[in-house]
């Protein structure tokens, strides 16, 4: 990790410490959101367990093709925080814009994919709660369908929210009020949370779209 | 902090494991769907929690609190399942 170091609080003794403490404190949020996002897929691997033909037949509802290219999408979008994260270390001020530009896109386009399908699967009546009436006989197929927008809603707010902070990050650039890099550890912690975000989609893209078709 | 060759190298990985996983959902192989499928998103989600998050050069407590996450989810997940599956 890079060793380019912020200002101390007062709280701190020296700026190690600051930096150890704001890496900690975060690898418990995120431990929390995967404790929240580890009851979805509790949820979702006891549906599959105990209702496997109604759980098929929902899966083949889904576009797997659009599926699959938001998650290209989602996990290129990964590589491009990285790259931001590590120019941001060395300094790189260019090129840590470039990269935060280029990881703000790729998550408009993974939203976008996520309201289409989302357009898509209420026109063809798969959202329960309302629209024309849901075509599958089985019942457990509505169960499935409430816990997949469930899952991909609360995943869509949560990376709509990194897409705020990489954009606060890149206003924060532009307008010359984020150092390089002496506050590499701002850029670092908004990777650490999004990275976890593109984590929760690789195992829901497979636990939604594959593991039943 | 992992180069930027490392870093593309990755993405490289992360895609190809990707597009197995898909065609392996299309061979109708039953219930190795699943077995397979999860073993393939523990390897990506591996390969960017070492990697993209870093913690292959993070300290001690860092790796400590990452494994700890991942006890509790196989607590919760193993425990819960329990009762489902000696039904």
């Amino acid at each position: 990790m890079s060793d380019a170091l912020p200002a101390v609080h007062e709280q701190y003794q020296v700026a190690t410490q600051q930096l150890a403490a704001d890496r900690l404190g975060l690898w418990v949020f995120l431990a929390s959101e995967a404790m929240l996002f580890g009851a979805v897929f509790f949820s979702l691997a006891v549906y599959h367990y105990i209702h496997p033909a109604a759980m098929h037949a929902a899966t083949d509802q889904l576009d797997l093709s659009m599926g699959a290219v938001g998650t290209a999408v989602l996990l290129s979008s990964s590589t491009t925080m990285a790259l931001a994260v590590k120019a941001a270390g060395e300094g790189r001020r260019w090129e840590t814009l470039v990269a935060l530009i280029g990881t703000v896109v790729l998550g408009l386009a993974f939203e976008a994919i996520k309201v289409h399908d989302w357009f898509d699967e209420f026109g063809k009546g798969l959202y329960p709660p309302a629209g024309p009436p849901f075509p599958l006989p089985q019942p457990a197929a509505r169960l499935f369908f409430h816990l997949y927008f469930v899952s991909t809603g609360l995943h869509a707010v949560h990376l709509a929210v990194g897409i705020l902070l990489v954009a606060g990050l890149v206003i924060m650039q532009v307008s010359g009020r984020l150092t390089l890099p002496e506050r590499m550890v701002t850029v670092e912690m908004v990777g650490l949370y999004w990275q976890f975000v593109d984590i929760v989609w690789i195992f829901l893209y497979p636990t939604l779209y594959l593991v039943s078709r | 902090m992992p180069n930027r060759m490392t870093l593309v190298a990755v993405w490289l990985v992360l895609l190809a494991l990707l597009g197995i996983s898909t065609w392996v959902a299309l061979l109708r192989l039953g219930s190795w769907h699943a077995a397979l499928n999860l073993i393939f998103a523990v390897a990506s989600a591996g390969a960017v929690v070492w990697f993209d998050m870093h913690l292959r050069k993070g300290s001690g407590t860092l790796k400590l609190f990452a494994g700890g996450t991942v006890i509790f989810l196989f607590i919760m997940f193993g425990f819960g399942l329990a009762d489902w599956l000696t039904r």
